[in-house]
Parts: C-alpha cells; sequence; structure tokens
C-alpha cells in the first residue's frame, strides 16, 4: 500500500513537471539568442549539470570544450572556447540560450544544438545510422538543459 | 629592441601549442626509401585551405611508425593475401584476374585517378566497381561485398601500385557534375548534431575532438588499416560512420552519393601521394 502510494505520488510529480516543460518548438529566443524563461520552472542541478557536461552519452559537451573544473575527466576537445568563466561571461539567460541551440547566438556555429527536434537535414535514430521510427526527440531534455546551465553559471574565474 | 622581444614571447608562446595542435613536422618516408608527399600545396579547387597535409600528420608516433615499413605495417597481411586471390580461379568462366591482367603491378598509377567516369556508361565508378565488373563480366563470379576482406583486400593491392604518386583526380569534363554533387554532399550539415564534412575536417582539422585529432580528412592512404577494426576500412565504411556520428540516416556503401563524395574527397588530396595502404587509429 505505501509503496504503491509513493509509485502514485512519483507519477504524478512527473506528470506535472512535464506539463510545465517548454517543448522545444514553444522556446522564445530573444534577439540575441536568450532564453529568459526556465524551460522547467525547476531549479537546474549543477551537480547532475556537472555529469552532463562530461557524459559522452549525454552533452559530451568535453569532447568540444575544455573544462578545468571537469579536470579528472580525460580527454577534453578544443573545437570550442574552453568553459572556465562561462558563468562570468553569460548570463544564466544567454547560457540557456547557447546550450538549447547557440545556433540562435552565433549563427552558422558547429555547437549542435541540444534542446531541438526538427529542423534537421536526414536525422537518424541516435547513432544507429538508421532513419528514425519514432518521431525526433531532443538531445538533451528540458531539465537537463536546466541543470547544465546550472553548471555553467558556477564556472566563474578565479 | 621592444619589438624583438615581443617577438621572441610570441614565438616561444606559439612553438609548443601548434605543435601540439596541428599536424606534426615528421616527414614520411616508406622503407627508407620512398618519400612520400605527405604535405603540399592546396590544389585550387579546394577553396578554403592553403596546404594539404596526409592524415599520417595527425597521428600518434606508434601509429605513424607502423605505417613506414612495410614489415610493420599489419595492411600487408592482407595484401599478401590478397596477391594470391589474384591468382585464384573463380567463377563459371574459370578465370582469375591473372588471367587478364599481367600481374598487380599493371595498375600502376590507376589509383591516382580514382574515381572517374566510365567512357562507356558515363557513370561515375570508384575501384570497387571496377573489381565487381570484373568478377561478374569477366569471371562469371558473384560480386563481392564492399567492405569485404576479399573486395578491401584487392582495393589495396591495386591502390599499393600506385603508393608514391601524386593523387590527380580529373574533376572537369564528364566528372564535374558529380564533382559538384559531392562538394554539395561535404558542405551539408547532416544529423540531429547538424555537422558537415567542413565542420571537422576544414573547420577544425588540427583540433581534438574528445581524444581524437581531427585531420583534413583525406582519402589518399584508401583502404586503410584501422587499428581500432583491426581490419582494412574501405572508403565508404569510412564515410558512412562519420556521418552516422552526426546522429544522421546515414548513406550505404557502394551508394551514388558516397562515389559523388569519394570523387570530392579525393579530389581534395590532389598531389598527395596514394599511400594505400595507410594505418591509422
Amino acid at each position: 500500500m505505501k509503496l504503491r502510494l509513493i509509485t502514485m505520488v512519483c507519477t504524478v510529480t512527473g506528470g506535472v513537471a512535464m506539463a510545465a516543460d517548454t517543448g522545444p518548438k514553444d522556446v522564445h529566443f530573444d534577439d540575441y539568442g536568450a532564453i529568459e524563461t526556465s524551460l522547467t520552472g525547476v531549479v537546474g542541478d549543477a551537480a547532475n549539470g556537472a555529469v552532463i557536461v562530461g557524459e559522452k552519452s549525454k552533452g559530451n559537451c568535453v569532447a568540444c570544450h575544455e573544462v578545468t573544473a571537469l579536470a579528472g575527466i580525460p580527454f577534453h576537445g578544443e573545437v570550442g572556447p574552453v568553459l572556465d568563466g562561462a558563468g562570468d561571461r553569460w548570463t544564466e539567460a544567454e547560457l540557456r540560450g547557447l546550450v538549447a541551440n547557440a545556433k540562435m547566438t552565433f549563427e552558422g556555429t558547429v555547437m549542435p544544438a541540444f534542446y531541438k527536434d526538427d529542423g534537421y537535414i536526414r536525422p537518424g535514430d541516435a547513432y544507429t545510422g538508421k532513419a528514425p521510427s519514432a518521431p525526433l526527440t531532443t538531445i538533451l531534455t528540458a531539465q537537463e538543459i536546466e541543470d547544465v546551465v546550472a553548471f555553467l553559471a558556477t564556472l566563474n574565474e578565479q | 629592441m621592444y619589438t624583438k622581444v615581443l617577438t621572441a614571447v610570441a614565438a616561444l608562446l606559439t612553438i609548443p601549442v601548434t605543435a601540439m595542435a596541428g599536424p606534426d613536422e615528421d616527414n614520411l618516408v616508406i622503407n627508407d626509401e620512398l618519400d612520400m608527399i605527405s604535405v603540399t600545396e592546396a590544389p585550387a579547387h579546394a577553396e578554403n585551405l592553403d596546404t594539404i597535409y596526409s592524415g599520417w600528420h595527425f597521428r600518434t608516433d606508434e601509429t605513424q611508425a607502423l605505417q613506414i615499413d612495410d614489415f610493420d605495417n599489419p595492411a600487408m597481411i592482407f595484401v599478401d593475401q590478397a596477391a594470391d586471390t589474384f591468382e585464384t580461379v573463380e567463377g563459371a568462366a574459370g578465370k582469375s584476374c591473372a588471367s587478364c591482367h599481367d600481374g598487380a603491378e599493371s595498375f600502376k598509377g590507376l589509383q591516382a585517378s580514382m574515381p572517374k567516369v566510365d567512357a562507356e556508361s558515363g557513370k561515375l565508378v570508384v575501384m570497387e566497381d571496377l573489381i565487381n565488373k570484373c568478377r561478374t563480366e569477366h569471371m562469371e563470379a558473384d560480386v563481392w561485398k564492399w567492405s569485404g576482406a576479399d573486395m578491401q583486400g584487392i582495393v589495396a593491392l591495386i591502390g599499393l601500385q600506385s603508393r608514391g604518386m601524386p593523387m590527380n583526380v580529373a574533376i572537369d569534363g564528364d566528372a564535374a557534375l558529380y564533382w559538384e554533387q559531392g562538394r554539395e554532399m561535404y558542405y551539408t550539415r547532416f544529423g540531429q548534431l547538424e555537422l558537415s564534412c567542413a565542420n571537422c575536417h576544414e573547420d577544425n582539422w588540427g583540433n581534438m575532438i574528445r581524444a581524437d585529432h581531427l585531420s583534413q580528412g583525406m582519402i589518399n592512404g584508401f583502404p586503410t588499416y584501422r587499428l581500432k577494426q583491426a581490419k582494412l576500412i574501405s572508403r565508404h565504411n569510412r564515410f558512412r560512420g562519420c556521418i552516422r556520428d552526426t546522429r544522421a540516416e546515414t548513406f550505404a556503401e557502394g551508394s551514388d552519393e558516397f562515389r559523388a563524395l569519394e570523387l570530392y574527397v579525393a579530389s581534395r588530396g590532389n598531389g598527395l601521394s596514394v599511400e594505400t595502404p595507410a594505418v591509422r587509429q
């Protein structure tokens, strides 16, 4: 009985959080590519954001960006700028815009959009090389975007 | 004086960074006797490159060493096997490659001009097409699978005969339309990551992407022995993997799209020596 109640609560909470998320097609970017409003309304978890930034199967941000705070993870790339001090250089809204779709801030940038689900040329089913069998999902979820933004906001130049 | 100090400081700052990020400055000499052109001026049609570099310059010393001596080059096992295959009779016509061709040596120079347009059909053909055409029309044997060991062994054996010769594929005349198609593909940002060939191999060559040192994506060393896969890898297999890794629906090996892309990418390396069979990570 108790277990069932917990499951119910989780389901309800999950449902509510999902309903409050701003879908990828409803995101409002301002003229400079920033996203003012949180995609979920739930404060980002910087610790989880750090995991996403370093994890190959998640954001894999370190594939292109060096992050001194994550020096424990091997092989940081150098395709994009070093992320140290990102929290000083950008506001939270700007960071959200950059992670969700950096092309709205920097036209033509090589950086992939992590919160977009259409407008692609020959999108595949993740990394299988095959055509998708279901509607595309964003690379990161709305809350994962918020978590990454929360982590990036902690990166200050000392 | 002040300028001189600044220059000295700049030099100090620049050298280590270049050494780490860019191509290295080693010379590629095979078996202590065959000087390879592994760095040269970019052809005019590779409009956004000044200098072209073999992928060899972006690999570790250990990987580089495997390619400079044929006794160390793991691809040579497959080339040796292919030399036997060349003599092996197969198919209803009772022929081997050697029945019509006067040794693999007779293919000297061919790889440097591939892909090319077949005069008869007007179609763009790559080495695998020529081989399968021989198999079906002259040997009356089955076609080989594109990236199979038999096929890539023979592709490598034929390519090896041109090793050291500069790549010189034609991009004009009948080839022009195919070349344009390949060029367009090269700059198309495929998949959910929206990455084109150019994003990595033109805009970011020399940079690290995670643990991988991005090269200019030259194919003058293919089929190449890839340590990761421990076998000869075809050009189209590499293309397929790259496009798959952009989270795209990739193209098939042996597709017309990849034939065109092969022509375009080969042409970007015009002037570099044929390195077949190269060794990469």
